[in-house]
């Protein structure tokens, strides 16, 4: 029998019109690892809500196991043993692991409407147990970590029994330690016969981790086949659909921090930071960041990146040391008056604090700057001239054309999202931006655009300081990086000594200390 | 210390309760006497019936405004009934299918016809209200006495209505808590999004809470109507208002999913009667009530974002 384990047949589907999905059809094997990659917007995410239940095709068929499979809603996927993990997890923070993992088959005593807790805890360990998970079922969701919320969405694939787990760029919001841990329980899984379904933008993930790839683009399947018959350039070039030789930009204004002692010089420099300490989170840091310089901050999730760019932006108020900015100390400057001195920050968290979702592309665009806009007279907002701006923003932080004005920010793309909130920020034209994981969730294109975008403003004489987990991307993006750990500054290379190997040493530290 | 002050702000609501109790307990001897507290409890009766069921509504994160109006309608039939000489199981059973009515056209127009439940449920507050003047000509009705004993009846001591207070308590606890249907509501009010991706049936679960809301109503009601003998145009006004602050006052959050009713909802009303009944004992001016109950409400919603504050800043510690 020629027919796969699951095979998707022709699935075709529009939203208003737009084909997001063009007859895409291939199979998987039973018991496989199949990696599904493409950019934002070709159509993975779709795909993978028809075979969960969420969406219904327009046109084409699904067989599962020998039959015609076409699940009306989520309960109906599950009937038939298949899981999704959402990206953004569907846990309710405010029940505990035990109810989240139950909510719609709560086991209860015969014929009463009451819930059998007894038997819903015992079920509940059990199913922990088996993803490695040693806490108490009882136990509200909000206290977890990230890795733990990702083990318990796993627990409840498990409790339906799933054949076939659908996980969406699960690794987003994990630390190393929590993906490795995520891949041995893949693994552990897989060899009781489970399939998986795996979308990821980390290609390097996808290599190591899948024995089949599948790549959509513009809802089409562009290329699918066994693991070893791609290359990172044959994938990212069907990915994008144009040949890309190299994943960053070139950067051509380096030259002039190829000096690292003069790059350490204070005098002239954007910002200076002088012994910044915070008890507990950062230890002593000192740096400079020049004008047009890229300067990258790399080290271990917790070390205290994100602290540090908290505290530069005033939003973490009682730290000692000091800061100067263009020459000016900052003392206990609240981020309002920073903003106003031409600091930007954009946080790791796009969704939560730095876009308004519900609102509108232009509304979102326009948020960082109305005051300015707003200056004369009445303060009313003179229409004109802020349409103006939008309309320039968005050329320069090439959001798609596609995007309307007016349109959610929700309805966009990670990639078109990220543009929407570096386009805010732009608007006022900053001197310092400073960016925690500018691209996670982004995809490979998109990636590219804003790495461009990010050379572009520091030829103009921005200063750029870049937080960031992904080494490559420190590697193709700066002129200079630092490392942090354990809230300490522990190394400093210029662009003609960056070395994958030496970032992680510094950043990992020796065995007993990173132990500790 | 950041767990104790978390600790402290769940237990806000007993902590307030105990305060007044203990204020009002020192001012005047009369207020901690037995049958003053049993007086408490029987008055508290029926905002608390009707904020049990408001407190499932909120849990939603929805809100229901026409429990007011649901109670003026069901006393207003009631009363023509039993005036008409309808046997008062009849009336009661009258009562009971009005709220459940109120609540069906509540539900009907929130997940059918998608209207937001603050809007629907005002229009059906003013359209209650204006059919309660009608059917009472705007005039008040006084009730056979065979309604007056329904309040006034005792059981081991206690009055009929913190009987049924009690239960209603009880029972909305238990479906709260040991119910699937109980922890889907909790579910749809933190994110009713969410929910139906897991399979929640999200609508089923905010029509019934309207329903139940309505029935709650009708029960407060019966409550009322016992206790005064009468209905008069301003039966059940503004009780949606009191019944909310009960809620919240006992802890459940307006944006849904967090919530009890017990101890919450009844320490909730509790509280408020408490409070009330102080100020009469005594002798405070009538003119204070209303102030010194909102600042009490205002205290709690404080302490509410507070807790919410402590909550987030905990969650925000994931590594």
């Amino acid at each position: 029998m020629s027919e796969h384990w699951l095979q998707f047949d022709g699935i075709a589907k529009a939203f208003h019109g737009v084909k997001v999905l063009k007859a895409v059809s291939f199979g998987v094997a039973a018991g496989s690892m199949v990696g599904l990659v493409g950019e934002n917007g070709a159509g993975k995410s779709t795909l993978m809500n028809i075979l969960g239940g969420n969406l219904q095709p327009d046109a084409g068929r699904i067989r599962f196991a020998g039959r015609d499979y076409l699940p009306r809603d989520p309960q109906d996927a599950a009937a038939h043993r298949i899981a999704f993990i959402h990206q953004e997890l569907n846990l309710f923070p405010n029940l505990s692991i035990a109810e989240n993992i139950f909510l719609t088959r709560f086991p209860r005593f015969s014929t009463t409407p009451f819930i059998q807790r007894s038997e819903v805890d015992r079920r509940a360990t059990e199913l922990l147990r088996e993803v490695g998970l040693e806490i108490p079922v009882r136990r509200l969701v909000e206290t977890l970590s990230a890795g733990e919320r990702q083990l318990v969405e796993i627990a409840k694939a498990l409790s339906i029994d799933a054949r076939l787990i659908i996980f969406d760029e699960p690794t987003t919001s994990l630390t190393e330690r929590e993906t490795a841990r995520l891949f041995e329980l893949i693994a552990r899984l897989r060899a009781r016969g489970l399939a998986i379904i795996y979308i990821s933008h980390t290609l390097r993930d996808v290599f190591r981790q899948c024995d089949q790839i599948v790549v959509l683009r513009d809802g089409q399947v562009l290329g699918s086949g066994p693991t070893n018959t791609f290359t990172t350039e044959r994938l990212v070039s069907l990915m994008v659909g144009r040949p890309m030789s190299q994943l960053f930009p070139e950067r051509a204004a380096t030259a002039r921090f190829q000096n690292a002692t003069a790059s350490r010089d204070p005098a002239g420099a954007l910002l200076a930071v002088r012994g910044l300490s915070r008890p507990g989170l950062l230890e002593n840091i000192s740096f400079i960041c020049r004008q047009g310089e890229v300067l990258g901050l790399a080290g271990l999730m917790g070390a205290g990146r994100s602290e540090l760019a908290r505290v530069l932006f005033g939003l973490d108020r009682g730290a000692q040391g000091e800061v100067w900015f263009d020459g000016n100390l900052l003392q206990d400057a609240s981020p309002r008056e920073r903003i106003r001195r031409g600091m930007a920050f954009l946080t790791e968290n796009r969704h939560s604090e730095g876009l308004c979702l519900d609102a509108a592309v232009a509304d979102n665009l326009s948020l960082a700057g109305l005051a300015e806009y707003g200056r004369t007279g009445l303060r009313w907002l003179p229409r004109g001239p802020l349409q103006d701006a939008i309309t320039r923003i968005r050329g320069e932080v090439n959001i798609d054309p596609r995007v309307a004005d007016q349109q959610p920010v929700r309805t966009l793309s990670g990639g078109n999202q990220q543009k929407v909130v570096l386009g805010k920020w732009l608007l006022r034209r900053p001197r310092l931006l400073i960016l925690d994981e500018p691209t996670r969730g982004i995809d490979v294109g998109a990636k590219y655009e804003i790495y461009r975008l990010i050379h572009r403003l520091a030829d103009n004489g921005t200063g750029i300081f870049v937080i960031s987990s992904e080494m490559e991307e420190l590697i193709g993006l700066c002129d200079r990086i630092l490392v942090m750990r354990n809230g300490k500054l522990v190394d400093d290379l210029p662009r003609s000594e960056f070395d994958r190997e030496r970032v992680l040493r510094a950043a990992i530290g020796n065995p007993e200390e990173a132990s500790s | 210390m950041k767990k104790a002050a978390r600790r402290l702000l769940e237990f806000a609501p007993l902590v307030l309760f105990g305060a007044v109790l203990v204020l009002f307990g020192s001012l005047s001897r009369r207020f901690l006497e037995p049958s003053n507290l049993v007086n408490i409890v029987a008055q508290a009766s029926s905002t608390g019936i009707v904020a049990v069921g408001m407190t499932f509504v909120l849990l939603t994160a929805g809100v229901d405004l026409s429990v007011g109006a649901i109670m003026f309608v069901a006393a207003a039939v009631a009363g023509k009934m039993m005036l008409a000489g309808v046997a008062l199981p009849l009336a009661l059973g009258a009562m009971l299918v009005i709220g459940l009515a109120v609540g069906a056209v509540n539900a009907f127009f929130i997940t059918r016809i998608r209207v937001v439940a603050f809007i629907v449920t005002l229009s059906t507050l003013f359209i209650g209200r204006g059919l309660g003047l009608w059917i009472t000509e705007t005039r008040a009705m006084n009730l056979p006495e065979s309604f007056l004993q329904l309040g006034s009846a005792r059981l081991l001591g206690v009055p009929f209505p913190a009987w049924l207070f009690g239960t209603v308590v009880i029972v909305g606890h238990l479906v709260l808590t040991y119910t699937p249907f109980g922890r889907q509501v909790f579910a749809v009010g933190y994110d009713a999004r969410a929910a139906r991706k897991a399979g929640v049936r999200t609508q089923r679960i905010l029509a019934s809470v309207y329903l139940i809301s309505g029935l709650c109503a009708a029960v407060g009601a019966v409550v009322t109507l016992g206790q005064l003998g009468a209905v008069s145009p301003k039966f059940g006004q503004q009780k949606e208002f009191t019944a909310i602050a009960a809620a919240v006052l006992g802890g459940t959050s307006l944006f849904g999913g967090r919530g009890n009713v017990l101890p919450g909802t009844l320490v909730g009303a509790l509280l408020i009667q408490a409070l009330e009944n102080g100020l009469v004992i005594i002798n405070a001016d009538p003119y204070l009530y209303p102030i010194i109950t909102s600042a009490v409400i205002f205290l709690a919603v404080w302490l509410e974002s507070l807790r919410n504050r402590v909550r987030s800043a905990g969650a925000i510690a994931v590594p």
